[in-house]
């Protein structure tokens, strides 16, 4: 999902980097407001996860190629906000050391990976799992179909940004500058290959992960003590307990 | 030795995901296997062959930056499996490290927060 240089024109990669400079900014603010110094750790931990995750090439019969993010599982234990930070530093690197994702796509590709990711996959997680308590089974199905669909839904999202292409950028004759083909096409390839393959790999790694930190050290999870109120408020209704 | 030091000070999660981590990182040749190129990253050859043409914006731009270890190998890196392995290994490991200091440091920047 990595948009390389020369795929997007002009317009949307300027456009996507305006978008991303507030979502930044705002990351960056949240992650001052509501972490604590003794997560510093687990959020260097999570972008050099979200880095190695991505190496992990999966193939799909028909020759192309994909991999998981990880950043729905930051999303999950550190909070969406901390997972734009996680991903777009994984990003950045990759696109300025590795050549992986374009320097003009870096804005589109942040958008898609280390937002669309971390914000639908939360707030899935977040619908499914509802009241229940912090390790339960409900809880762990939750943060695995959050990855899947996050996913899932940011391939189909990068998939529109190259899929437009044709129609904003292309020469008097019509012929395309950038992305040549079009939406018809770009959607459906990006959502197969993904809800199909990588997809699984990234509801895997979330579930597997997430059920690993719930059970052994919930203290970890920024919500956490939301969470379990919330679950105590479910278990007596009454609320008489105190 | 004050490395193993401060490893035994983490709490035991954090030690198990790194310990995590460094076997993902143990196990990254797998991610060679898959050769193809991903859909929507391919080279100008590739376009040229499926479309016909490559796109003139897409010729202008591509090419735009020049990476250090292009596509996770080392420039003098080959093709084949055995002969990326080095590469993909190296990469990994610097780019964890790169990018586990990184977010490290604007956390130690921005975060203040010490209850």
């Amino acid at each position: 999902m990595h948009i390389p240089d020369g795929y997007l024109g002009p317009t949307t990669f300027i456009i996507m980097y305006i978008v991303m400079i507030p979502i930044w900014l705002y990351a960056g603010y949240w992650v001052q407001k509501n972490l604590r110094s003794r997560q510093v750790p687990y959020l260097a931990l999570g972008a050099a996860f979200s880095f190695v995750i991505m190496m992990f090439n999966v193939p799909v019969p028909g020759g192309s190629s994909g991999h998981a993010v990880g950043s729905a599982l930051i999303a999950i234990i550190l909070g969406p906000w901390a997972a734009v930070v996680c991903t777009s530093v994984a990003l950045l690197i990759q696109c300025l050391v590795f050549g992986d994702g374009g320097v003009t796509a870096f804005g589109a590709n942040c958008f898609n990976m280390a937002t669309v990711i971390p914000f639908t996959g939360y707030f899935i997680y977040k619908l499914i799992a509802g009241k229940s308590p912090i390790a339960s089974n409900l809880r762990i199905a939750a943060a695995a179909i959050g990855g899947y669909f996050g996913l899932g839904i940011a391939a189909g999202v990068a998939g529109f940004e190259m899929g437009i292409q044709p129609i904003l950028e292309h020469t008097a004759a019509g012929v395309p500058l950038y992305m040549p083909y079009g939406l018809n096409v770009t959607v459906p390839a990006m959502l197969i290959d993904h809800l199909g393959f990588f997809c699984w790999v990234e509801a895997i790694v979330t579930g597997l992960a997430f059920a690993y930190i719930a059970k052994n050290n919930p203290e970890v999870i920024f919500n956490h003590s939301e969470i379990e109120k919330n679950a105590k408020k479910e278990a007596s209704p009454g609320g008489a307990t105190a | 030795m004050d490395v193993m030091n401060a490893f035994n000070k983490l709490d035991k999660t954090f030690k198990v995901l790194v310990i995590a981590l460094i076997v993902l990182v143990a196990l990254v040749p797998i991610g060679l296997i898959a050769t193809g190129t991903a859909y929507g990253e391919w080279g100008p050859d590739e376009l040229q062959q499926a479309v016909g043409y490559v796109p003139a914006g897409l010729q202008q731009l591509n090419g735009l930056w020049t990476p250090v270890l292009p596509d996770y190998n080392f420039p003098s890196g080959g093709d084949t499996l055995p002969e990326q392995t080095p590469g993909y290994y190296a990469s990994a490991i610097i780019g964890v490290i790169v990018v586990g200091l990184i977010a490290y440091g604007i956390g130690k920047v921005i975060i203040k927060r010490n209850d």
